[in-house]
């Protein structure tokens, strides 16, 4: 038995459109969201289970590696989760994945877990603000065959192969105690995330994806060409891994939109009816009409 | 026996108190089925609970399946999992709708995914109806419409699981309306079999809290509610004294959460509580669809925003246009001048 154990965790994020920054400016003139209009960020509480991570790594040693999946433009969160003290950071990105359900993204997910082999920990965001659904947390969980924590708060203990979690709802509280590996589903209330090191954001400013090796010579013109930008990365481990469906040991009827067994029939766009609204003065006058109508009408007595 | 389309219901029972929302989903449930004429069933998990079952038949259930065991007397993910993943395959659900509740969150996609079936989060509607896909030219009739609204402005979108059964729903409290007992109504008891696998076990509960609600926001009849345009703890002063003055409670939309003013409980939308109150005030709402999904049943509703072009204008009876600091004042003034 070694009570100095190390951990290896795998955290999941999500990188998402900011839906709190939902203004005037975003909508078009349909109503519709201009979805692209709106700034990609790292999931809020994916921060927080990153942070919970990294802080297991801190105390008891071990690797944090940090999964997404998404298109090419997620390697932004992962340079993020660099920038924070990640270990390893991974893209999974295909054409296959696009239009991927619940099922089919923790399916895909889990093939990515696997590869990575030995774990004791994965942690998620109890969910994403892009969708709300919190599926994906227990649907890997599920499909790894481990159990899985959600809301969970804090890790009251770590020992050995033992976890003890206090998980928060709104209304309660619970304490729990489960053998390794598990998953953890973390909410907002669980820590601070840290902001990204100034030391690590050099060290990792120039972490980047094949993709983006071009757009990287354009800043970087002290490299000849592509080429030996790409050696230099290579050598100072600054090239994030991207994986395909083919790095992955998938079936690929399980991926993308043809293995989401959830379907998008239609999306209908809401009219309001304006008609009924009546405009009142925002005056002392025209409160107090509107108050008197209220009582009138036995809304208010 | 020919194919059979049943509604399932999971109850969500603590200490022998089912929760609301099983209850609402019942009525809901029953409705589906007269629609599909089929039946509703309820899954009832626990440790010496059969005496809720009478009451779930009571509810609106032709059958309950009882799964009573020690192992079942606190809600855990594994061992309730394994026992209505199993159900699931033995009985052929058409349908399996679950309260969207912190149990219910934790265990619906554990069940969706070890049943690889499909699961719509947080439904505000749930209806029948005929499937078109036009790619493989076929028509799935009688699936269940999955209505929530979807993340991209005013838009409500209806998805359906055209291939897999049972087709999961989760839906919060509140969105449904619960039906009344019914003494008279007959129901069958099948108590199921239940058996685990070590693994099932691996995790232990050593202690539960629960916290009564501090708000009702459901059953009050007057809300007054804070968006984004109350920014400041001043101006959320206002909007409790206001509710104050007319015996309401205060309710949020999300931003006002994240922002820090009120804690989770009092919003309303898709993701917190689904109100219908006499008179609702929105103060300084936008109105996103996922906030009127929650409130736009109330009998009256006030908007006050500065944005003349504010979504929440194009349901609100009453439009203010205004600033929240200075127009909530004027209400306050005004009621306790007529209260005098």
């Amino acid at each position: 038995m070694s009570l100095n154990r190390s951990y290896h965790s795998v955290v999941l994020v999500k990188q998402v459109p900011d839906t709190r920054k939902v203004s005037g400016e975003v909508m078009t003139d349909e109503g519709t969201m201009n979805r692209s209009a709106l700034p990609a960020i790292f999931n809020p509480e994916d921060l927080n289970a990153l942070e919970m991570a990294l802080r297991i790594k801190e105390k008891y040693g071990g690797e944090v590696t940090v999964l997404t999946m998404g298109p090419l433009q997620a390697a932004e969160v992962l340079r993020e989760a660099l920038f924070r003290g990640a270990d390893r950071v991974v893209l999974i990105s295909d054409r296959k994945f696009a239009g991927a359900d619940t099922q089919a993204t923790s399916y895909t997910l889990k093939c990515a877990v696997d590869k990575l082999g030995k774990y004791d920990l994965v942690f998620c965001g109890r969910q994403a603000i892009d969708g709300d659904t919190a599926q994906v947390g227990p649907q890997v969980a599920e499909k790894l065959g481990i159990p899985q924590i959600t809301y969970a708060e804090s890790i009251i203990d770590l020992h050995d192969d033992v976890i003890t979690v206090e998980r928060a709802f709104d209304l309660g509280n619970e304490l729990v105690r489960c053998h390794l590996p598990c998953l953890l589903t973390v909410v907002s209330s669980a820590n601070r995330p840290r902001p990204a090191s100034a030391k690590k954001r050099i060290a990792y400013k120039m972490a980047a994806i094949p993709s983006e090796v071009p757009k990287l010579l354009k800043k970087w013109t002290e490299f000849e060409d592509e080429h030996t930008l790409s050696d230099y990365l290579q050598a100072r481990k600054l090239n994030i891994e991207v994986w395909t469906a083919t790095d992955l040991d998938v079936d690929e009827a399980g991926l993308g939109l043809a293995g989401s067994p959830t379907q998008v029939y239609k999306v209908n766009y809401v009219v309001l009816e304006t008609s009924a609204s009546k405009e009142i003065q925002p005056t002392p006058e025209g409160i107090q009409a509107l108050i008197a109508e209220l009582i009138q009408e036995y809304i208010v007595g | 026996m020919t194919a059979e389309r049943n509604v399932w219901i999971f109850i969500e029972q603590e200490e022998g108190h089912i929760a609301e929302v099983s209850l609402e989903l019942l009525a809901k449930g029953r409705e589906i089925a007269d629609q599909l004429k089929s039946e509703a069933w309820a899954v009832l998990c626990g440790s010496q609970i059969g005496s809720l079952a009478e009451q779930v038949i009571q509810y609106g259930a032709d059958r309950v399946l009882l799964a009573e065991h020690p192992e079942l007397e606190m809600y855990r993910t594994l061992p309730y999992c394994r026992v209505i993943a199993s159900m699931a395959r033995q009985y052929k659900p058409y349908i399996f709708l679950i309260g969207a509740t912190p149990v219910g969150r934790d265990l619906a996609p554990r069940v969706a995914s070890a049943l690889k079936v499909g699961l719509t989060a947080d439904c505000t509607d749930l209806q029948i109806g005929d499937y078109h896909a036009r790619k493989e030219n076929t028509v799935y009739p009688d699936l269940l419409y999955q209505i929530r609204p979807a993340f991209g402005g005013n838009v409500i979108a209806t998805i359906v699981n055209p291939k897999t059964r049972p087709q999961m729903a989760t839906v919060r409290e509140g969105v449904m309306r619960r039906g009344e007992p019914d003494p008279q109504r007959k129901g069958k008891i099948v108590n199921v079999k239940v058996a685990f696998e070590p693994g099932d076990l691996a995790l232990q509960v050593l202690s539960r809290e629960r916290r009564e609600p501090t708000v009702r926001l459901k059953d009050s009849p007057v809300i007054v509610a804070a968006g984004a345009g109350v920014d400041s703890p001043e101006e959320f002063e206002l909007v409790r004294q206001l509710a104050n003055v007319l015996g309401g409670e205060v309710g949020a939309s999300r931003a006002a959460v994240d922002a820090g003013y009120i804690s989770r409980e009092h919003q309303i939308g898709q993701t917190g509580s689904t109100v219908r109150p006499r008179l609702y005030i929105a103060a300084g709402i936008s109105g996103a669809i996922q906030h009127r999904a929650g409130m736009d049943q109330s009998s009256k509703i006030i908007a006050i925003n500065t944005d003349p072009n504010a979504p929440i204008f194009q349901i609100a009876h009453y439009k203010i246009v205004g600033d929240v600091a200075e127009v909530l004042p004027m209400l306050i003034k005004a009621l306790r001048e007529k209260a005098k």
